[in-house]
C-alpha cells in the first residue's frame, strides 16, 4: 500500500495546502506540501530498491473506474523497473524543487499557491508513469499539462507569462489530440485499453493493414506515429518545441521540474512504456530516430546564440530530449531511460544553478549583463560546473556513461539512419559543450557587465536552496557510475526484468558495448574540443564571438532567430486562425447568430411595438374603420377556406 | 312552469333591480352628498345579489328566455365579486377627485344588472337586452367626468364604436334569424343540428350571421382588431372606473362568448373555431408588442387586458369542456390580478394628483416595499411566472389547446406570452433596480391597501386553492355543455 502512498502524498500535500494555505500562512503553506514530498521521495527510493534491485512487481487494482459498453477502465497501478525509475527520479528532483522553492520564492506574495500547485504537479506525473492503461495515462498526461498552464502562468500580471501559458496549452493541445486519437485507435484495434492486453494482442496486429482514404496503411504504425505525435507535443521535439524556451516565462523552480527533469520526459517514458507496440512497428521508430536526432542538433545550434540564461538551459533540455528519442528509435530504451535520469539531476541542477544566480542577481537573467559572479558566489559556481560537466558528458560524470551509450548503440545500429543519428549527435555534443562553457564564462567570469548596484547587492543564495543544488550534483556526480552496470551494463535483463521489451537478436546494446574503440572516445573528445573552444572565444578573445557572428551573418541570424519557427508558425498558424477566428467572431457570431438571433429578435420586437403604437391614432373613423375591415376580413376569409372549396 | 317559478329563477337580478331603484330615489332626494354611503348600499347590494345567486335555483325561465345554470352561477360571483371590488377601490379617488356623485354607483350597478342578464340570456333578444344595459350604462361612467376633456374623448369613443358594435351584432342577429327562423339558442341548436345532418356544409347566410355576431361581441372583450377603443378609453375613464372597465365587463362578454358559441353554435365549432383562433392570436400578438411602447400605466394595462383576452379565447378555441373550465379559471385570476394592480395604480399619488406614467414607478422599493412587492407579484403573476396564479391560467389554456390539436396556437401563444414578459419584467427592474424619484402619498387608503394584500396574497399562493376554482369551474363546464 506504501507505493499508492508515494503517489498520493503529493495530491493530499496540494489538496491542504490549496484549501487551507491562505489562511495559515507560507510558512504552514511549505511545510505541508515539502514534508509529504520528502516522505514521498523516501518512498520513491525504497520503491526502486524493491522493484528494480529485488525484483519485486506489483500491480495494484484500487477501484474500477468506469465503464461503458465495451470499454471497462480501472484505477490500476503498475509497479515495475521502468514505473520504479521514474517515480524514484520524479519524487527525488521534485522533493528538492520543493525544498529549494522555500528559499526562491521566500518574497513571494502567492506561495502557498506556489506549493499547491507544484504537489499537485507531482501528483499527476506520478499517476502518469504509474498508470496501467492508457485511460489513466491520459490523465495524468492531461494533468500534468495543466500544472504546467497554471505554473508557467504562475505571475499572471505579467502578459509575456499569460502568453507563454496560452502557448504551451495550444500546442500540447496538438501534441494531445494525436495522442487522443492514438488512444482511439488503440481501443479501435485492440477493444481494450489496458496495457497487458494490448501488448499481448501487439504481435497479432503487426504487420496488418486498412484502409485509410484510399491508402492501405499499416495499423499498428499509425497508431504509433500517433502516440508519437503526442509525445512530441510533450517533450518539446522540433516541430512543437515551440512552447519550451517559452515556457521560462514560469519561476524557475518550475522550469527545473517540469520543464527541464520530469514533465518534458513523459513523451520519452511513454515511448518506452509502450515498447512492446513500438517494436513491432519499425517505421515508427525510424520516424522517432529521425525527430529525435534532427531535434538534438537543431535545439543545440539554437542553444548557442542564446543570451538569456534559462533559454540557453532550455534549448539544451530540449536537445538531450532528442538524444534520448533517437535511442529509442534505434530500440536502445534502456539508454533513452539511463539518459531521462541523469539528464533529470544535471539538468535541475542546471536550472537551480541557474535560478540561483538570477536570485543573487536581482532577477537578472540577460547573461550579457552578468559576468564576474566568481567571486560573489562560489558555491553556486562550482556546482554549475558540475552540472555543466555532467551535460557536456565529461568522462566520470554521469552525462558521459549515458550519452556515450545513446551515441554508441546508434552507432552500432548499423542502419542509414542509425549512422545520421549518431553523427549527428557528436556534433550536438561539441556544441552542448561550447554552449554550456559560453554560460558559465559569460556568467562566471571576465569583468562584470551588470551595473554597480545590482553587482553590489549580488550575493550567494541561503543554505535552502544550496542543500537541494549539492543532493543533485551528488546525482549528477554519480548516478552514471553507480547505474551503469544496471541500466545498459551486465545486469540490465536482471533490472528491467521484462518491462521494456527488445527484439533485435543480439540487443542493440550488448552491440553497443562492441563498436570500434574510437566510438566511445570521440563524444569526450569533441566535448573537450567544444570547451577549449569556449575557452578561445569568451575567455581569452572577447571581440572574437562578435566578429564570427558579423562573418556568418545569415547563418548567425538564422539560429539567433530560432531558425524562424516562430515567424513561420505566426504565418501559417497563428494568423489564418487569428483571421479565421475573428471573421467567425464578427461575422459569424456576431452579425449571424447575435444578429439573427437575440439582437436581431429584440430589434424586430422593437420595431413592432412601434409598428402597434403608430396603429393607435386616436382617431375615431381610423378605428370605426379597423372594425369593419376586422369583419369584412373573417367574413372573405370564410368564404374563401369554408365555401371557396365547396363551390369550386 | 308558473310565473313564480320564472321569479325565482330571476330573484337575483330582480332584487338588484329593486335594489338600485331605492338607492336612485335615496340619492334623488338626499342629493349629491349621499354618494358615499350610496357606494357602500352598492357593494352590500352586490354581497346580497350573490348570495341569492348561489342559493337560487338551477333552471329555466320565461319559456326558455332566461337561463339560470352552473355556469351562470360562476360567472355571475365571478362579475359580483370583481364588480365589489373595484367599487370599493373608488372610495378614496371618488372623495379626493370630487367625483362622488350619487349617480356612479347607481351606474355601475345597472351595469352588473347588465351584465347578470348577459350571462343568463338563453334567447338572443335577451343577450342584446343585457348587453345594452351594461354598454349604456359603461358610455355613461367613462364620460364621468365631463369637465376633463380626456374623459370626454373616451366616452364619445366608446359609445360611438359600442354602437357600431351593436349594429354588427343585430345585423348578425337577424341574418342568424332569417336563415333559422329562432332567436332562442334552444331552438338554434336542434335547427342547426338537423341542417347539419342533411348539408355537407351549414347555410352560408348562418355562417355569415355567426361571424358578424362574434364581431360584435368581441367588441366586447376587446379582441383585436375590435380592440382600438380600448387603450384610448382606459387612459381617458376615470382610473376607478378604467379598474371597473378592465374587469367586470371583461367576465361577462367572454361568458357570454362562450354560451353562445357552445350553446346554439355548438355544432359549428369547425367553423367558428377557425375565427376564435385570428382572434386569439391577433390579440395575444398586439396585446404583446404595442404593450412595450406605452409610457402610461392605464394603457399598458389596457394592452395588458387586450393579450389576456387573447389567451382566454385561445381556451374558448378548444371548444372542448376543458377548454372552457380553462376560460373561468383563467378569468377568474385574471380578476385578482387586475384588481391588485389597479389597487396599486391608485395608489400613485404625488401630492394629492394622481400620477400615471410608468417612470414614476422607478425605486417605488426604496421607498415603499410593500406596494413594490405586491405589484411585483401581479406582474410576475400576468407574465407567467411560477407558481403564480398568472401561469395557471396560462398553463390550462393551452393544455385545452393543444388536447384540441391547436398545437400552433399554443406555441404562438408561448412565444407572445415571452414578448409580454418583457414589459412586466420592465416594471419590476424600475421599481427595484432604479434610482427612486419622489415616494407617492401615504396612506393609500385603507380599502385600496387590504385589497392589495388580498390580490396578492391570492395570487401568491394560488396553488392552495386551485383545487376547489378548478373542481368548481369543472362542474360550470359541464353544465354549458348540457353534461
Amino acid at each position: 500500500m506504501f507505493y499508492l502512498l508515494a503517489i498520493f502524498l503529493p495530491l493530499i500535500g496540494a489538496a491542504m495546502t490549496g484549501a487551507f494555505g491562505n489562511r495559515l500562512g507560507n510558512r504552514p503553506a511549505q511545510m505541508m506540501t515539502v514534508i509529504p514530498m520528502l516522505l514521498s521521495a523516501a518512498l520513491g527510493c525504497l520503491i526502486l530498491a524493491q522493484v528494480g534491485f529485488a525484483h519485486r512487481e506489483i500491480e495494484t487494482v484500487a477501484i474500477n473506474w468506469f465503464s461503458s459498453g465495451a470499454l471497462e477502465v480501472s484505477w490500476a497501478f503498475r509497479f515495475d523497473t521502468l514505473t520504479a525509475v521514474m517515480v524514484f527520479v520524479v519524487t527525488m528532483v521534485s522533493a528538492m524543487v520543493h525544498v529549494y522553492s522555500i528559499g526562491y520564492m521566500a518574497h513571494d506574495p502567492h506561495v502557498p499557491r506556489f506549493m499547491a500547485y507544484l504537489s499537485l504537479f507531482t501528483f499527476f506525473m506520478l499517476m502518469l508513469v504509474s498508470a496501467d492503461n492508457f485511460v489513466q495515462m491520459f490523465l495524468g498526461w492531461e494533468g500534468v499539462g495543466l500544472s504546467s498552464y497554471l505554473l508557467i502562468g504562475f505571475w499572471y500580471k505579467r502578459e509575456t507569462a499569460n502568453a507563454a501559458a496560452i502557448k504551451a496549452f495550444v500546442v500540447n493541445r496538438v501534441g494531445d489530440f494525436g495522442f487522443l486519437l492514438g488512444i482511439l485507435g488503440v481501443f479501435l484495434v485492440f477493444g481494450s485499453l489496458d496495457f497487458d492486453q494490448v501488448f499481448a494482442g501487439s504481435p497479432d496486429i503487426a504487420g496488418t493493414n486498412f484502409n485509410f482514404l484510399g491508402f492501405e496503411t499499416d495499423i499498428l504504425t499509425t497508431i504509433c506515429i500517433l502516440l508519437f505525435i503526442g509525445a512530441m507535443g510533450k517533450s518539446a521535439q522540433i516541430g512543437l518545441h515551440t512552447w519550451l524556451p517559452d515556457a521560462m516565462e514560469g519561476p524557475t523552480p518550475v522550469s527545473a521540474l517540469i520543464h527541464a527533469a520530469t514533465m518534458v520526459t513523459a513523451g520519452v517514458f511513454m515511448v518506452a512504456r509502450l515498447s512492446p507496440m513500438f517494436e513491432y512497428a519499425p517505421i515508427a521508430l525510424a520516424v522517432v530516430t529521425v525527430v529525435g536526432a534532427t531535434t538534438a542538433f537543431f535545439a543545440a545550434t539554437i542553444g548557442l546564440t542564446q543570451t538569456d540564461i534559462k533559454r540557453v538551459i532550455a534549448y539544451s533540455t530540449c536537445s538531450q530530449l532528442g538524444y534520448m528519442f533517437f535511442a529509442i528509435g534505434v530500440g536502445a530504451y534502456p539508454a533513452a531511460i539511463f539518459h531521462l535520469m541523469t539528464h533529470a539531476f544535471f539538468k535541475a541542477l542546471l536550472f537551480l544553478g541557474a535560478g540561483s544566480v538570477i536570485h543573487g542577481m536581482s532577477d537578472e537573467q540577460d547573461m550579457r549583463k552578468m559576468g564576474g559572479l566568481w567571486s560573489k558566489m562560489r558555491v553556486t559556481a562550482v556546482l554549475m560546473w558540475v552540472g555543466s560537466l555532467a551535460l557536456a558528458g565529461m568522462p566520470f560524470f554521469a552525462g558521459y556513461y549515458s550519452k556515450d551509450i545513446i551515441l554508441e548503440s546508434a552507432f552500432a545500429a548499423h542502419t542509414g539512419l542509425g549512422t545520421y543519428a549518431f553523427w549527428v549527435g557528436i556534433a550536438a555534443a561539441a556544441m552542448t559543450a561550447f554552449y554550456s562553457w559560453r554560460l558559465i564564462f559569460m556568467t562566471f567570469n571576465g569583468p562584470t557587465r551588470a551595473d554597480a548596484h545590482t553587482y553590489d547587492h549580488a550575493h550567494e543564495s541561503p543554505p535552502v536552496m544550496i542543500a537541494p543544488l549539492i543532493v543533485l550534483a551528488l546525482g549528477a556526480i554519480f548516478s552514471g557510475w553507480l547505474g551503469f552496470e544496471y541500466f545498459v551494463g551486465h545486469e540490465m535483463e536482471h533490472f528491467w526484468n521484462g518491462s521494456i521489451l527488445m527484439l533485435g537478436e543480439p540487443d542493440i546494446i550488448e552491440a553497443a558495448h562492441h563498436v570500434p574503440e574510437w566510438v566511445p572516445l570521440l563524444p569526450a573528445l569533441v566535448g573537450v574540443a567544444g570547451i577549449a573552444l569556449a575557452f578561445l572565444f569568451y575567455k581569452m578573445m572577447p571581440t572574437l564571438p562578435a566578429r564570427v557572428a558579423g562573418g556568418f551573418g545569415f547563418v548567425y541570424r538564422f539560429v539567433f532567430n530560432k531558425w524562424f519557427f516562430d515567424e513561420l508558425y505566426e504565418k501559417i498558424f497563428i494568423r489564418p486562425a487569428f483571421r479565421l477566428g475573428h471573421g467567425l467572431w464578427k461575422g459569424g457570431d456576431g452579425q449571424v447568430i447575435d444578429g439573427v438571433g437575440p439582437d436581431g429578435v429584440a430589434a424586430g420586437v422593437k420595431n413592432l411595438a412601434a409598428g402597434a403604437v403608430r396603429l393607435q391614432t386616436g382617431y375615431l373613423y381610423h378605428y370605426a374603420f379597423a372594425m369593419l375591415i376586422g369583419v369584412v376580413g373573417l367574413v372573405g376569409w370564410y368564404l374563401i377556406t369554408v365555401f371557396g372549396g365547396g363551390a369550386g | 312552469m308558473g310565473v313564480l317559478t320564472d321569479i325565482s329563477v330571476i330573484w337575483p337580478e330582480l332584487f338588484l333591480a329593486i335594489w338600485i331603484m331605492v338607492m336612485l330615489m335615496i340619492g334623488v332626494f338626499r342629493g349629491d352628498g349621499f354618494g358615499a354611503p350610496i357606494a357602500w348600499f352598492a357593494v352590500i347590494g352586490f354581497v346580497m345579489t350573490g348570495f341569492f345567486v348561489l342559493t337560487g335555483p338551477i333552471d329555466l325561465a320565461f319559456n326558455g328566455q332566461y337561463i339560470s345554470d352552473k355556469f351562470a352561477v360562476f360567472s355571475k360571483m365571478l362579475i359580483l365579486l370583481g364588480a365589489g371590488l373595484t367599487v370599493m377601490l373608488s372610495f378614496g379617488y371618488n372623495k379626493r377627485e370630487g367625483t362622488g356623485a350619487f349617480e356612479m354607483p347607481i351606474l355601475l350597478m345597472f351595469a352588473v344588472l347588465g351584465m347578470l342578464i348577459m350571462v343568463s340570456a338563453n334567447n338572443f333578444i335577451t343577450l342584446y337586452l343585457g348587453l345594452e344595459l351594461q354598454s349604456l350604462s359603461l358610455y355613461i361612467v367613462a364620460a364621468f367626468r365631463r369637465d376633463n376633456l380626456r374623459s370626454s374623448e373616451a366616452g364619445l369613443k366608446y359609445f360611438v364604436l359600442g354602437a357600431l358594435s351593436s349594429g354588427l351584432l343585430l345585423y348578425g342577429i337577424s341574418l342568424v334569424y332569417g336563415y333559422s327562423g329562432s332567436v332562442d339558442f334552444g331552438v338554434l341548436e336542434t335547427v342547426i343540428a338537423d341542417n347539419l345532418s342533411g348539408a355537407a356544409a351549414p347555410p352560408l347566410g348562418l355562417v355569415v350571421g355567426l361571424v358578424f355576431v362574434l364581431s360584435g361581441l368581441a367588441f366586447k372583450i376587446s379582441a383585436v382588431p375590435f380592440h382600438m377603443w380600448t387603450p384610448d378609453v382606459y387612459e381617458g375613464a376615470p382610473t376607478p372606473v378604467t379598474s371597473f372597465f378592465a374587469v367586470a365587463p371583461k367576465i361577462a362578454a367572454i361568458a357570454l362568448i362562450a354560451r353562445v358559441l357552445i350553446g346554439p353554435f355548438g355544432d359549428l365549432v369547425a367553423q367558428w373555431q377557425q375565427i376564435v383562433t385570428v382572434l386569439a392570436i391577433a390579440s395575444m400578438a398586439l396585446g404583446a408588442f404595442a404593450a412595450i411602447g406605452q409610457r402610461n400605466i392605464k394603457r399598458l394595462m389596457a394592452y395588458s387586458s387586450i393579450s389576456h383576452m387573447g389567451y382566454a379565447l385561445v381556451g374558448l378555441a378548444a371548444g372542448s369542456q376543458k377548454g372552457i373550465q380553462a376560460v373561468l379559471v383563467y378569468m377568474a385570476i385574471y380578476l385578482f390580478m387586475n384588481v391588485g394592480t389597479f389597487a396599486c395604480i391608485l395608489a400613485m399619488r404625488r401630492q394629492g394628483r394622481m400620477v400615471e406614467d410608468i417612470d414614476d414607478l422607478a425605486g417605488l422599493s426604496k421607498t415603499n416595499l410593500g406596494m413594490a412587492s405586491a405589484l411585483a407579484i401581479f406582474m410576475f403573476s400576468m407574465a407567467g411566472i411560477p407558481p403564480l396564479a398568472g401561469f395557471f391560467g396560462k398553463l390550462f389554456v393551452f393544455l385545452a389547446a393543444v388536447e384540441s390539436g391547436l398545437v400552433v396556437l399554443a406555441v404562438i401563444g408561448l412565444l407572445a406570452s415571452v414578448v409580454a414578459a418583457f414589459y412586466y419584467l420592465r416594471v419590476i427592474k424600475l421599481m427595484f433596480f432604479d434610482e427612486p424619484v419622489e415616494s407617492f402619498d401615504r396612506p393609500a387608503g385603507s380599502e385600496i391597501t387590504s385589497i392589495m394584500t388580498l390580490s396578492a396574497i391570492v395570487t401568491l399562493f394560488f396553488l392552495v386553492g386551485l383545487g376547489p376554482v378548478y373542481s368548481s369551474a369543472g362542474a360550470a363546464a359541464r353544465s354549458l355543455f348540457g353534461l
